[in-house]
Order: structure tokens, then C-alpha cells, then sequence
């Protein structure tokens, strides 16, 4: 079967891909990209692990036609960290014992960035909304919804060694 | 066997294609074909989309509203001509799904979802399809599953007569809401302080969202109290058929509806 050519930039970076013609871009991302940080939970739209952004905007990658992607940007979070220094989203989830088994975690910081891009300083209730697409089967929510509201406090700046810079 | 997807830059061409081939579906913000698609589905064989951009179009410059049938929910939510839905748009998935999910795709949602469609429904919208005219919402969707595929253009309804005049209401057992139990809309106008032309629609208690023409019948010269309500509450299944699935029982969404139609109606509902 012939593949369709698809070019757009993945936090950043040019890629250019041959997808299938109905492969999602949680599998492109995967598989082609070589960018596993998003993950795939139930390919159903129900578990928001697979969650990017797209420019700037929340989807779940496995329910987004690879090639409908063509010339958009995509952000997974596999490009939160700056080299050493982690992205104050990831550095409050490892404070507040935001991840357990991890599964959701990228899902969630994507869409704790997707959150905080548009409202820096986002209310409790914002936070849980904003969440309401990923689901966590080990934390029972609290200290992610802690971490993000903690990440807000801070501003957006990376971690260093611990220390915010 | 791989699905192919056929990509048309006109609405008109997308439309031909799907009317040409039964076993074609049509592509829209993906939320329910790519499901389909990851689960192996072997009924889906070939989808159709367009990037016609004309199908996101929102307009609400004229007498009624026109929401283009690709709009998705997170369009609806940031026009402000549109408030009156917002609740219902608000109520389908998380920020992501809203999206993706698009007004025409919320036509062809398996139930319980289909929550924006009940809420059109009560607002009497009316669909236009590409190239084949235009006919009422619960007509269409009581014609669904029985018609060759037909592509939605958009989805047109009045304004509510009056603030207030429009209500939705939506039962699940997640907070912020997940899937359904049931949700209800309802437009009810009122001319000195009695209820006239209701419309009222359920999701997730029948096939389909449905008009629930005894509920209607019975909020007609009606007051919005205990009383007034008191006859329709009486019918509040009459006309349903709701099932029996993994999120509730059909004993008991009949038996909780009564308390959400109450809810609704004296406006004590979410």
C-alpha cells in the first residue's frame, strides 16, 4: 500500500515520515519518530496517556490521523527537559510523588503544560478539569493536582540540580 | 487488511465518494473511527475525509445559528454566540477529546454518548447535508442507521427564546462528567409564567437521542413548580427504551429519571 508523506516538527525538530494510511500519530511518534514518551493505554480516547499537543492544543495522539498532520507541530514530552534541566512541570511531579507506576505521567504533564501555556495561574477546579481526559490508576490524583498547582506557583522555569533557575 | 483513507479537498467530492461506496465511512475529528481503526474493526475498510475548511465554519450573523458539521466541541466553547450549548459542549470528554469530537461526528455516536446531539435535538435543529437538502434532526437521526452515508454540512438552530429558556442536564457517576448515564435537554419558552412549546430530549435512553413528545405534551400550559410539573414527571419514559449496559441498568435509569427531569425542569439540575 502506498504511504503518504508527512512532514511536521516534533518539539522543535523538522521530521519527515512515511505513514499508512490510516496509522494514528501515537504509533508515527513511536515507531517512525523514535519518540516513545508518549504512551499507548487503551486506544480508545479514554486514558489520555497518549496525550501531545498539537499546535499548543491537547490531543490524544492515538485518535489523530498521522497524516492529517502534516506542516503542524507537535510537542510530546520527550521535550519538556532541557538537556539536564527538567521542566518545573517534571520537577514538581518528582517533588509531590506525582508518579507511581508512571504509565499516565507523560499523558499528564502534557496536559498539565497544555493547562498552564494558556493560564498561568490556573485555580484548583481549572486543574481538574483540565485533567479530566487522563486517568491515574495508582496516585488517586492528589499530588499531581498538587504538582501542577505547585509548578503554576513557580512559573515556567526549569530545574537545575533541584534548584529553579 | 489495511484501511485506506481517501482525502478530498471539497466537501461536494468527499460526499460523492461516500455515496458511492456502503461500506465507506466518513472521517471527522477521528474520536470514534480511530477507535475503530485501533481495535482492528473489520468492518472498516475505507474512510473518507475532506479539508474542506467551509465544514468548520460557525455563523451566527443570521436569524439562526449555522454550526458547520466539522466545528469541533472547543470551537463551540469559544464563541460566545454559542453559550447556550457551552454547557453541553463542556460536558463531552476532556479538553483533548473537545478537540477532536466534532458537531457531526456527535450525530453518529453510539449510545450513551451523543450528549450535544440531545442537546440540538431540543433546540430542533435542523441538518443540512452536502448536496441533499436539508430535514429536521430527530427525523434524521430516526433515519441513521437505515440510509446510504450522507455527508453532514452543518447543523442550524434558533437562538432560546429567552435566557434561561434552554437547560441541559447530564447525568454520570465521574466527576468532572465521563460517559453518560443519561442526560436531558430542554427548550422551554414560557408567555405569562406558562410553559409553551416545550421541546425535551433525552440521550442514552433509546438508540438514539430522542424527542420525548409525551413529556412535551404534558409541560404545555404548564408552570415550572412542583405541581406544574407533576403530569410530565407521570410520562418521563413514556417513549423511551433505554438499555441495559456497562454504565447502568434499564431498571435503573428508569428509575432515576424521574428525579433528573424534576431537576431539570425546577432548575435545580448541574
Amino acid at each position: 500500500m502506498a504511504k503518504t508523506p508527512v512532514q511536521f516538527t516534533v518539539n522543535g525538530q523538522p521530521r519527515a515520515v512515511f505513514a499508512e494510511d490510516a496509522q494514528n500519530l501515537l504509533d508515527t511518534l513511536r515507531r517512525d519518530v523514535g519518540d516513545m514518551s508518549p504512551k499507548y493505554g487503551c486506544g480508545q480516547g479514554t486514558c489520555g496517556a497518549c496525550t501531545v499537543l498539537i499546535d499548543g492544543e491537547p490531543h490524544l495522539s492515538c485518535l489523530v490521523l498521522a497524516q492529517s498532520c502534516d506542516g503542524q507541530s507537535v510537542e510530546t514530552t520527550g521535550g519538556l527537559a532541557d538537556g539536564p534541566n527538567l521542566h518545573v512541570l517534571q520537577a514538581a511531579f518528582m517533588e509531590h510523588f506525582a508518579a507511581q507506576c508512571g504509565f499516565c505521567t507523560a499523558g499528564m504533564l502534557m496536559a498539565a503544560k497544555a493547562l498552564l501555556d494558556r493560564n498561568p495561574n490556573p485555580s484548583r477546579d481549572d486543574v481538574i478539569e483540565a485533567l479530566s481526559g487522563n486517568i491515574c490508576r495508582c496516585t488517586g490524583y492528589e499530588p499531581i493536582i498538587n504538582a501542577i498547582l505547585d509548578a503554576a506557583s513557580r512559573g515556567g522555569q526549569r530545574i537545575a540540580g533541584g534548584a529553579v533557575i | 487488511m489495511p484501511v485506506t483513507v481517501q482525502t478530498f479537498a471539497q466537501a461536494s467530492e468527499a460526499a460523492a465518494a461516500l455515496s458511492s461506496d456502503r461500506d465507506a465511512f466518513y472521517f471527522g475529528g477521528g474520536t470514534l473511527l480511530m477507535r475503530a481503526v485501533n481495535e482492528g474493526d473489520p468492518r472498516l475498510a475505507r474512510m473518507i475525509r475532506t479539508t474542506d475548511a467551509s465544514l468548520r465554519q460557525i455563523r451566527t450573523s443570521g436569524s439562526r445559528i449555522e454550526i458547520g458539521a466539522g466545528a469541533t466541541m472547543a470551537d463551540v466553547l469559544a464563541n460566545r454566540e454559542l453559550s447556550f450549548l457551552h454547557r453541553a459542549a463542556r460536558s463531552v470528554g476532556g479538553p483533548a477529546i473537545r478537540n477532536q469530537a466534532t458537531v457531526g461526528g456527535n450525530l453518529f455516536a453510539w449510545t450513551p454518548y451523543g450528549d450535544f446531539t440531545t442537546a440540538l435535538l431540543a433546540m430542533e435543529a435542523t441538518v443540512s447535508l452536502v448536496g441533499a437538502g436539508e430535514m429536521a434532526l430527530d427525523q434524521f437521526l430516526a433515519e441513521r442507521d437505515r440510509q446510504p452515508r450522507r455527508l453532514v454540512a452543518a447543523l442550524s438552530v434558533a437562538r432560546p427564546t429567552a435566557t434561561g429558556a434552554f437547560r441541559f442536564h447530564k447525568v454520570s457517576r465521574i466527576k468532572p462528567e465521563r460517559t453518560s448515564l443519561m442526560c436531558m435537554a430542554a427548550h422551554l419558552p414560557q408567555s405569562g409564567g406558562r410553559v409553551q412549546g416545550a421541546r425535551v430530549a433525552y440521550g442514552g435512553m433509546a438508540e438514539t437521542p430522542i424527542r420525548m413528545l409525551a413529556v412535551e405534551r404534558a409541560l404545555e400550559g404548564a408552570t415550572l413548580d412542583e405541581p406544574g410539573i407533576a403530569a410530565a414527571l407521570a410520562v418521563v419514559c413514556e417513549g423511551a427504551s433505554p438499555a441495559t449496559d456497562a454504565i447502568a441498568s434499564e431498571w435503573y435509569r428508569r428509575e432515576v429519571a424521574p428525579v433528573h427531569l424534576k431537576r431539570m425542569l425546577l432548575g435545580q439540575g448541574n
